[in-house]
């Protein structure tokens, strides 16, 4: 259905080709994984089976793409729309009209379908994605699995043959993404539609697919096999592969329900040794939040328990109309790591939001470091709370790192030097000169992380910290946050990656319609939810193990 | 799936029946407002003007649906109000031709050169000047008040659907900046946090300069990433048309708007008003014939279009009757221009009042949207 013939493809200005020697055929009605580290071309891949790459990217493609036959150096974009449905990595940037119906019917209506098909095929799509109820609904006001499912919705009313998505989960939690997940099976398993995936949580999607296209590093042509094959030559893989190869099973298990066939005797193995601590529970912390009523827990005299980084007494924030916080209560001690959890909307932003001030509370207090942070100046609030937003390059105003970094430390008033100092301890290797947008999305997190860490506030707040990030960069960012924390300085990471939280949050709190719903230990309370349980956790229950490196570390 | 089915409900499922979506062809709401905006101009009566906005406001009150762009009506209110104020400033500051024995208070008045003769600055205010400002400042509020409600009860984007398939691709192009705007609102916000969290003030027009840049930055990369989406959706996908019709779509619409210019010109100067219309009337046909006939270069189809049904005549009618009636009575009925030169208080003309209440009909008979 896809035919990749000796394709290369070199920006322009670039010194070599972004991708070389794809050869490979995606055949019709299977599911394809693109797999590979970040900045290995992933994305120019997909680009080139619309044809937006090179038609609108610019650059050079050789060799030849050939879409159900059509020969993309010869049809555009917009001629192939018939064909090839596209969703990008940010479904906002994909819708063109304002409700749910009209953007599902925008395609057919450029392809000039007849409207009675048009009708007919809305009301199938609403079903097929279970839109029906929002289908009056402004496209803004939706959640994030639902805007996704109306981008995959929208580019499938013309009933292309391919669908291609870059990252169609990575913004999503646990849920929804299964949302999305069981649609697109139900395309490929129903309709026959050929689908080229890209994706960096492999955890969610390597068990759905058919064959693995593997870019194991830049310039390096694609590998084409099955998943479990490919999966045991990756340097990217989830948590499930690498306990098989730990293991040493082969072939390896890509599901969880595979992998617990498997893991009798390695569960007997295991039972033997004691169930290491948590490695990042052996930090000081307050008295274990209990899991009684909150209220109770105001009582206790702050005097006798150590100095908080943060205070959270009873907070409710409303937002037009909307409760987005309900009585919260949250302590956090210096060395602490603490996992914000819950779905998209569940008001873990607004938490984030009111530690540093930038929402107000509607009733109850914030404390931060013992001062109220919305009242407080932002040249003071600076050294005593920093916050990495989900969009790191908010951050980012300057057009070199050089210039970003003399520009933190006037800002945080601090020594001359010292953020290009942070910078070079994170990242080592990048140029003075370099703009900040030409930088990966890790080495954005990072330079921001550094900007924000200039000031050395006790307390660090980060807001969706692993979304597009591989594996490796994520391995980095737990090691330097692990690093932060035993020099005591205060950590809320907001996630929904459960793999992250499994292998860095001392504490976790989960967040449902503004409540808090769960507050303990990670083991405690990961272990309990089947969709926040990280994978390893699933695998070796009823044992309690949350990483691979903590099982690891117990077999010596 | 499960999770939308609990939150999903709130627009859904109300209205979707045989007939169509629900809501009025928002050309009929277009069409009443400049109704009830023509019957405004006739009249400088402040009681008829008064009742005239009364009428538009129940009407949008009752009839507006929840959506974000339905909100602009106070906004116009506020700008008809600010427009009354500054007439009755001007006729305060700047004197008035309007003769009048009744002197309210005398201002310095500012000696101007010769040049500036017959502008005067300061002197006399008499009531009779402030009371004929009052009534044409209250005219153009009337206006604006109706366009406003017009504004709030089209849907921009589904007026724009109504646009001939020759000018389809402008209307996409004006849909996309009408959700643009919002966008960039709400990046202006995030920016200026993001500022705070830096440790900068995030008040004051510096900060807002300061962010000014990132902000154009991130607007430029969503367009092109919207664009790269509409294309690779079939955007702008075209049918193949004999050069022969393409010439003659150029020739139409060419020679039609040349038309238009000449006709309005004929009709608008003293001699022209022979050749005037007819060169007028056929301008317009030219230039709607071309407009048909680049249509063929366009593909595309319509999805569920507003129908222009029986309400949406009843609603035109409404508008329609409001202003022919008006006109009618501005030139029999003189209690519509309430004189000035003496002062009398103005009265309510009956028979003109009923014809405005008709006005109301829409909010009888226009579908309510779910709330």
């Amino acid at each position: 259905m896809i035919r990749f013939e000796d394709v290369s493809v070199t920006y322009d200005g670039a010194a070599g080709p972004t991708v070389r020697g794809v050869d490979f055929e995606v055949p019709e009605g299977e599911l394809v994984l693109l797999v590979g580290p970040s900045g290995v071309g992933k994305s120019t891949v997909l680009g080139t089976v619309s044809g937006l790459v090179p038609h609108f990217t610019g650059g050079t493609l050789r060799g030849r793409v050939t879409v159900a036959g059509r020969d993309t150096r010869t049809h555009k974009p917009r001629e192939l729309a018939d064909v090839v449905g596209t969703v990008g990595q940010d479904p906002l940037s994909h819708f063109v009209t304002d409700t749910v119906e009209d953007e599902l019917a925008y395609g057919m209506e450029s392809l000039g379908l007849a409207p009675d098909v048009m009708r007919r095929r809305v009301e199938e799509t609403l079903d097929l994605l279970g839109l029906s109820d929002l289908r009056h609904r402004s496209i803004t006001t939706l959640s994030g699995g639902q805007q996704q499912r109306v981008a995959i919705g929208s580019v499938l009313t013309p009933h292309p043959r391919v669908l291609v998505l870059d990252e169609p989960t990575s913004a999503l939690d646990p849920a929804a993404a299964e949302e999305v997940l069981a649609v697109l099976q139900r395309l490929v398993h129903d309709l026959g539609t050929t689908v080229l995936m890209a994706e960096h949580r492999l955890e969610r999607v390597v068990q759905y697919a058919d064959q693995v296209a593997l870019m194991p590093s830049p310039g390096a042509p694609p590998l084409l096999g099955t998943p479990a094959a490919m999966m045991a030559v990756s340097p990217v893989y989830p948590p499930v592969v690498a306990l098989g190869r730990l293991a040493g099973w082969s072939p390896l298990p890509l599901t969880v329900r595979d992998a617990r066939r498997r893991a009798g005797a390695f569960r007997d193995r295991l039972s033997g040794l004691a169930a290491a601590p948590h490695e990042p529970a052996a930090v000081v912390r307050p008295p274990a939040p209990a899991p009684a009523p909150r209220r109770f827990r105001r009582k206790t005299p702050v005097s006798a328990a150590p100095r908080f980084a943060a205070e959270v007494r009873s907070l409710s924030v409303r937002r037009s109309g909307v409760q987005a916080l309900r009585d919260v209560d949250l302590t956090l001690a210096p060395g602490e790591t603490v996992a914000l959890m819950g779905r998209n909307g569940a008001g873990k932003s607004t938490l984030l939001n009111a530690l540093v001030g930038l929402v107000a509370p509607t009733t109850g207090e914030v404390l931060t470091t013992g001062l109220t942070p919305h009242r407080t100046a932002p040249q003071d609030l600076v050294r005593r709370v920093g916050l990495v937003p989900q969009e790191p390059r908010d951050l980012l105003y300057a057009d070199t790192v050089t210039a970003e970094c003399a520009a933190a430390d006037r800002d945080a008033r601090a020594e001359p030097g010292t953020c290009r100092a942070l910078v070079s301890k994170l990242l080592p290797g990048i140029p003075d000169g370099t703009h900040p947008r030409d930088l990966s999305e890790g080495q954005r997190l990072t330079l921001a992380l550094a900007v924000v860490l200039t000031a050395s506030p006790p307390l660090l707040l980060l807001d969706e910290p692993t979304r597009g990030l591989d594996y490796a960069a994520k391995a980095r960012l737990v090691t330097l946050l692990r690093a932060l924390a035993a020099d005591g300085h205060a950590i809320v990471l907001a996630t929904h990656d459960v793999e992250l939280a499994a292998e860095l949050a001392h504490r976790v709190v989960l967040l449902a319609e503004g409540e808090v719903i769960a507050d303990g230990p990670t083991a405690e309370v990961v272990v309990s939810s089947p969709s926040f349980a990280p994978q390893v956790t699933k695998i070796l229950a009823p044992q309690e193990w949350l990483t691979v490196a903590q099982v690891r570390e117990a077999l010596g | 799936m499960a999770r939308t089915s609990g939150g999903g409900g709130r627009a859904g499922g109300t209205s979707v029946t045989g007939r169509g979506r629900p809501g009025l062809h928002p050309g009929a709401w277009w069409l009443w407002a400049l109704g009830l905006g023509t019957a405004a101009t006739r009249t400088t009566n402040p009681l008829v003007l008064a009742l005239l906005m009364a009428t538009s406001a129940y009407v949008v009150v009752t009839c507006r649906p929840p959506a974000p762009w339905a909100r602009s009506y106070s906004a116009f209110l506020k700008l008809a109000l600010a427009v009354l104020v500054i007439r009755l400033f001007f006729a305060v500051a700047l004197g008035s031709p309007v003769p009048g024995t009744h002197v309210l208070l005398t201002l310095p008045e500012v000696p101007l050169p010769h040049w500036a003769q017959g502008i005067r600055l300061g002197g006399r205010v008499t009531a009779e000047s402030l009371v004929f400002a009052f009534y044409d400042g209250l005219k153009l509020a009337t206006l604006l008040v109706c366009v406003g409600a017009a504004n709030s009860l089209a849907n921009p984007s589904r007026l724009l659907k109504s646009l001939p398939g020759a000018l389809y691709e402008t209307g996409v192009a004006v849909v996309v900046a009408l959700t643009f705007a919002p966008n960039l609102i709400a990046d202006v916000q995030r920016l200026r946090a993001a500022r705070r969290l830096r440790g900068r003030p995030d008040s004051g027009v510096r900060g807002l300069l300061h962010v000014g840049l990132p902000v154009l930055e991130g607007a430029l990369e969503r367009s092109v990433a919207l664009a790269a989406a509409m294309d690779a959706r079939g955007y702008g996908r075209t049918a193949d048309v004999p050069p022969a019709v393409r010439r003659t779509t150029a020739a139409l619409t060419l020679g039609g708007l040349l038309g238009v210019c000449a006709g309005t010109y004929g009709l608008l100067t003293a001699e022209g008003g022979a050749y005037g219309l007819p060169l007028l009337l056929a301008g317009v046909a030219a230039a709607l014939a071309g407009l048909r006939l680049g249509g063929r270069r366009s593909l595309r189809t319509r999805y569920r279009p507003d129908r222009w049904d029986a309400r949406a005549w009843l609603v035109t009618g409404s508008g329609a009757a409001v202003a022919a009636l008006l006109t009618l009575a501005a030139a029999n009925d003189p209690a519509l221009h309430p004189g000035v030169v003496p002062l009398v208080a103005p009265a309510l003309p009956v028979w003109p009042a009923a014809a405005v209440l008709l006005g109301l009909l829409p909010a009888l008979v226009a579908p309510k949207e779910p709330s």
